[in-house]
């Protein structure tokens, strides 16, 4: 995903002059040719990420579209007044691309995982924040990033997540993409959690639960209506994310929840990781599953939540 | 007076009478401090000459088209200054006076530290420190490339450069080989709670700029014609971006501010405390 996100800023920067590339110091050969065809729209800044943002930022103000790529949680901790002063305050066309939203960087601690990156990010005025379910989808949502008047955050899953989007559904900021429809549950992700969704679905449907999968790649501006329609009919509501329970998908749903005053109330739960940095190691996926993360737990949190139960 | 004791360059001692001009700035910035009733007053004053020679004698813009292409950029950094930028932006017709006189009202458009979009002039809205020079740089990069285009002036204060981020912009800025952008570090010694030699020192402060590539002058930054003199030979030198220190006073042109680190923010000002700062400004 990270390498279609980079390769989609090096096709649009051949096509735009006005856009440009800045990373920290990310790995060796990364963009090789787009530094070599377009130098004076190729920059390697250093570990400087608090510099780097404000930079990109002047340069947007004379007029440039500048993408920032590096590790999420030095793009969106180390340098938060930055993001929240220079690009948002300021109404810029910076483009944050994260690398390993959530926990990606597993084996790698607490120091590289990004589990409130959305929650931050979130909280800022003026910013849009993306986070796409494939490299397809991020293939067909990067063309829409670069006349966005503000600043924006695309948080990039893992690499080689499996395709679950409909190439011929074409992207938009701001769209809902309901993935698989179900009339008892529904199950709304975000990012490259909405595999599991639909893998959660099927056992679901073994247990004679028709469960259904939206697909939320734009968390902010969040499509407040469309998400109360796809809600409307359905009993049971779960969240599931790649990023704690605080301040996400699951607390934005919530707020849309509670404020929509459903009748009768939806059964609702949060999936996600919970209020507490990461022990453990590990891959990815045995480092969520630790976490309360997995198909399985997913489908029974949903037939629990079905039954009436409360946990 | 404190001294950084291993500065080469002493801070001015001697305290020649304000000429005309620089008196009628700091009266419009007392003036504006009043309408607010707050403000950094000890920060702006040391400013006055500074912005005065910039304005006056340096920089390329017209008032009456504030974004115009060619214009010089000037990022007051150091945001708590903003009553002298505010003067000079006023004196300049950028904004008419009056709007001096709604500094920090409800319905004004000069707050506390200035913002770009809401006051005419203003490149960056500034306020919290270490910001200034990345966006600095980041301007002369796009500006570089265009012919037309204007070069990029940055303001700094010397607690400033207590900042990493100020130095990770140094690093990158002597990097590009910026010589369309100048740093002016307003250099007087003190900082909000004391001398920036009790709170962090930053001598040598020339060295540390030479040494993150930039070609360095020091200056007396109340003196309009040693200031005018180095800020029209920019860059200093070919292929580098310049850093000019300005030794400056804290407060200068009313005794009572200088070197006073109480008056580094005052509020619940009264029109009392502001006749008799106007009125020590006309004797000192």
């Amino acid at each position: 995903m990270r390498k279609t996100s980079l390769d989609s800023v090096y096709e649009l920067a051949k096509q735009d002059k006005r856009i440009v590339f800045i990373g920290s110091d990310i790995g060796a050969g990364t963009l090789d040719e787009f530094k070599a065809e377009m130098p004076n729209q190729f920059f390697m800044e250093g570990i400087s990420e608090a510099h780097v943002v404000g930079m990109a930022a002047g340069m947007a103000l004379e007029g440039k579209i500048v993408y920032i790529n590096t590790i999420a949680t030095f793009l969106t901790r180390r340098c938060y007044e930055q993001v929240a002063l220079d690009c948002c305050l300021h109404k810029t066309r910076v483009r944050l691309i994260g690398s390993g939203g959530g926990l990606v960087y597993a084996p790698l601690g607490p120091t590289h995982l990004a589990v409130e990156d959305i929650a931050i990010m979130r909280a800022l005025p003026g910013m849009t924040i993306l986070a796409a379910a494939d490299a397809e989808e991020m293939k067909r949502m990067m063309p829409h990033t670069v006349d966005i008047p503000g600043p924006v955050y695309i948080r990039l899953g893992r690499g080689g997540d499996p395709v679950v989007t409909d190439p011929t559904d074409p992207f938009e900021i701001g769209k809902l993409f309901l993935l698989k429809p179900g009339k008892d549950v529904l199950l709304i992700t975000t990012g490259t959690m909405s595999k599991m969704a639909l893998d959660a679905a099927d056992l679901l449907r073994a247990q004679s639960l028709d469960a259904g999968v939206l697909h939320v790649p734009t968390l902010k501006p969040l499509n407040v209506s469309g998400l109360i329609a796809q809600m409307a009919e359905i009993p049971v509501i779960l969240t599931l994310e790649e990023h704690s329970v605080i301040g996400g998908l699951g607390s934005a749903i919530s707020e849309i929840l509670a404020e929509a005053a459903f009748t009768p109330a939806k059964r609702f739960r949060r999936l996600g990781l919970p209020d507490a940095f990461c022990e453990n190691y590990g891959s990815q996926a045995s480092l969520m599953a630790k976490q309360g993360l997995s198909v399985e737990r997913v489908a029974q949190q949903a037939l629990e939540l079905a039954a009436g139960a409360r946990v | 007076m404190p001294t950084s004791p291993t500065s080469p360059f002493s801070p001015p001692t001697s305290r020649p009478s304000l000429d005309r001009r620089s008196k009628d700035l700091r009266t419009l910035v007392l003036r504006a401090f009043g309408a607010g009733r707050r403000g950094h007053l000890g920060s702006a004053f040391s400013l006055v000459e500074m912005l005065r020679v910039l304005y006056d004698d340096v920089l390329r813009f017209d008032a009456t088209k504030p974004l115009w292409e060619g214009r010089d950029r000037m990022i007051l950094s150091k945001g708590h200054g903003c009553l002298a930028l505010y003067a000079i932006l006023a004196d300049k017709s950028f904004f008419p006076e009056s709007e001096l006189m709604k500094f920090c009202h409800i319905d004004g458009k000069l707050g506390g530290h200035p913002e770009r979009g809401k006051v005419p002039g203003v490149e960056a809205s500034t306020g919290s420190l270490g910001h200034g020079l990345s966006i600095g740089v980041g301007m002369a990069l796009a500006l570089r490339a265009r012919p037309e285009a204007g070069r990029v002036f940055v303001i700094d204060s010397d607690g400033e450069c207590n900042e990493g981020s100020l130095w990770e912009a140094a690093l990158s800025a002597s990097k590009h080989r910026l010589e369309n952008l100048t740093v002016l570090v307003d250099y007087n010694h003190m900082q909000s709670y004391s001398t920036t030699a009790e709170v962090l020192n930053l001598e040598p402060m020339a060295d540390k700029w030479r040494a993150f590539g930039f070609a360095v002058k020091e200056v007396d930054g109340h003196d309009v014609a040693s200031l005018r003199e180095a800020l029209k030979a920019t860059p200093f030198e070919p292929g580098r971006p310049s850093a000019l220190i300005c030794h400056t006073v804290k407060g200068r042109g009313v005794p009572l501010l200088e070197w006073n680190a109480a008056w580094h923010h005052k509020n619940k000002v009264t029109d009392e405390e502001v006749a008799t700062l106007l009125a020590a400004l006309e004797e000192a």
